[in-house]
């Protein structure tokens, strides 16, 4: 303990309990720091790193921004849709480029599943997987489970129920790694056309009906329908799906205990998620976002402290 | 391994009120004073310091507090040591209060420069003192000189000086090993 067991963060299913464990310890510290007049600390500021954004993010991006630069590492900014990719730059010639710059750390994200994997192959630079395509997201599911912990006291023993569009979800499938390596129970819920095949096969249980899934969980996370990912109709209507898998007050006012609202972002209010529920005191959104910077300082400081650059 | 004892429970007893008087003499009532202890071992010290202040003297207007400085050090991607963090709890604004740093052995001054850092992030302190339990001279790496030592000592490079403390160790003690490198 005390050393992440990985030079890279690609993803959930290969890092170990341990690691996970050591980025929540780490995580506390910065969320404290993160809540003093000035909040900012020096450890990384002979680092420099690069944000390389394939695909649109507001969130994930901000967040990363933030946490390298409370770290005071040096950042620098991509994104493809303002740069030589359009002219047709290949994957490892755009980073070799950005890294000849001297960059030690690069923030990725991008639309083809194992982009990062890849990467990690071919550069010399610690890889953070910022989301690739619907592969994952760990960054995403580290906050997850760390707001849950910080909810509820602890993850494991606890039943979290994903609910949505798990098909085109990296954030379903980071999670469920997650979540099953700190010893929860986790469910997944939404229409059969949405439901990856072999879903079944990392040892989730899928539900169709929501309000029983609602019923056994303590944990909701509401994900997102994404649209855009969607080349045909999954469902026959907007409408029907919100009847069906939509969360809204008059579901949560059926059962009997009171459960925890999450919701990656961003939220398509009135479709998996009522504005009502989303705002309720039941909903810890916000929370989810905070943790995200402290979650994302823990990785980038605790990455940076096995690059060692002073070593002889 | 040579061990030989510096400071027997009763010398440390004897020193800590020395030292808890000599504040007491310099910032009178503690109005406008905040006593930090340096994590993880300072803190021992500066607890036991606020039980001679508060209760045995009778002045409970110091705020007491504690500093982890792990993210502030200048040995980050240094070394083989990872550098685990401690938990910070300053609840407290150190805005134009007299802040005494509070360690347990003063050794290179590193350490005390770091805290200097990051006590900064709680806003911007009237003055800061240094109080060490132990001051080993002769092997500072920079200008930081303790305001309160409780003994000085001259260990050479490769002893280390061990403060124990009854909370944590079963004894107070403070002793200077040798280490038998060969």
């Amino acid at each position: 303990m005390g050393e992440l067991g990985t030079n890279h963060l690609l993803g959930i299913k290969n890092i170990s309990k341990d690691d996970i464990q050591l980025i929540f310890e780490t995580a506390d510290h910065f969320k404290e720091v993160i809540n003093r007049p000035i909040k900012k600390v020096p450890s990384l500021r002979d680092v420099t790193i690069a944000n390389l954004f394939f695909e649109n993010s507001t969130r994930t991006r901000l967040s990363f921004e933030l946490a390298e630069k409370r770290l005071s590492a040096d950042v620098v900014n991509f994104s493809a849709a303002s740069s030589s990719v359009k002219k047709g730059e290949t994957l490892i010639d755009t980073v070799n480029n950005i890294l000849a710059m001297k960059v030690d750390m690069v923030v990725m994200r991008h639309p083809n599943p194992g982009a990062g994997v890849f990467l990690s192959k071919h550069v010399n630079a610690s890889i953070v997987n910022a989301g690739d395509g619907a592969h994952e997201h760990p960054t995403q599911a580290l906050l997850d489970a760390y707001s849950i912990r910080e909810k509820l006291g602890d993850v494991k023993g606890k039943n979290i129920v994903i609910v949505g569009d798990i098909l085109h979800s990296r954030v379903a499938l980071s999670n469920i790694f997650c979540l099953q390596k700190l010893g929860a129970k986790v469910k997944v819920c939404g229409p059969n056309t949405l439901m990856p095949k072999h879903i079944r096969s990392l040892g989730v249980e899928v539900e169709f009906d929501l309000k029983k899934a609602l019923e056994w969980c303590d944990v909701a996370n509401m994900l997102r329908v994404q649209n855009e990912r969607m080349s045909t109709r999954y469902f026959p209507s907007t409408r029907e799906y919100v009847a069906q898998y939509g969360l809204d007050k008059e579901k949560l006012n059926q059962l009997s205990k009171e459960i925890v609202i999450m919701h990656p972002g961003p939220i398509n209010r009135g479709v998996e998620i009522s504005s009502d529920v989303a705002d309720s005191n039941h909903s810890i959104i916000l929370h989810q976002v905070e943790n995200g910077v402290a979650i994302r300082m823990a990785v980038l400081y605790l990455l940076a402290s096995k690059m060692k650059h002073y070593k002889n | 391994m040579g061990k030989r004892i510096l400071l027997n429970a009763e010398e440390i007893n004897i020193i800590l009120n020395r030292l808890a008087c000599q504040l007491i003499e310099k910032h009178d009532d503690f109005k406008d004073t905040a006593i930090i202890g340096i994590q993880p071992r300072g803190v021992y010290l500066s607890d036991r310091l606020e039980k001679l202040i508060t209760a045995d003297y009778g002045l409970k207007k110091a705020d007491f507090g504690k500093l982890d400085i792990t993210f502030f050090r200048d040995d980050f991607m240094r070394g083989n040591k990872v550098l685990k963090a401690n938990k910070t709890d300053i609840n407290f604004i150190v805005e134009d209060k007299n802040v005494v740093l509070v360690d347990d052995v003063l050794y290179t001054g590193r350490s005390i420069r770091s805290a200097l850092t990051a006590i900064q992030s709680f806003g911007r302190p009237r003055s800061i003192e240094l109080l060490t339990l132990i001051d080993r001279r002769f092997s500072r790496h920079l200008p930081i000189q303790p305001d309160y030592k409780g003994r000085q000592v001259d260990a050479i490079n490769d002893e280390r000086v061990i403060v124990s403390w009854k909370e944590n160790d079963g004894e107070d003690a403070v002793y200077i090993i040798q280490d038998n490198n060969g």
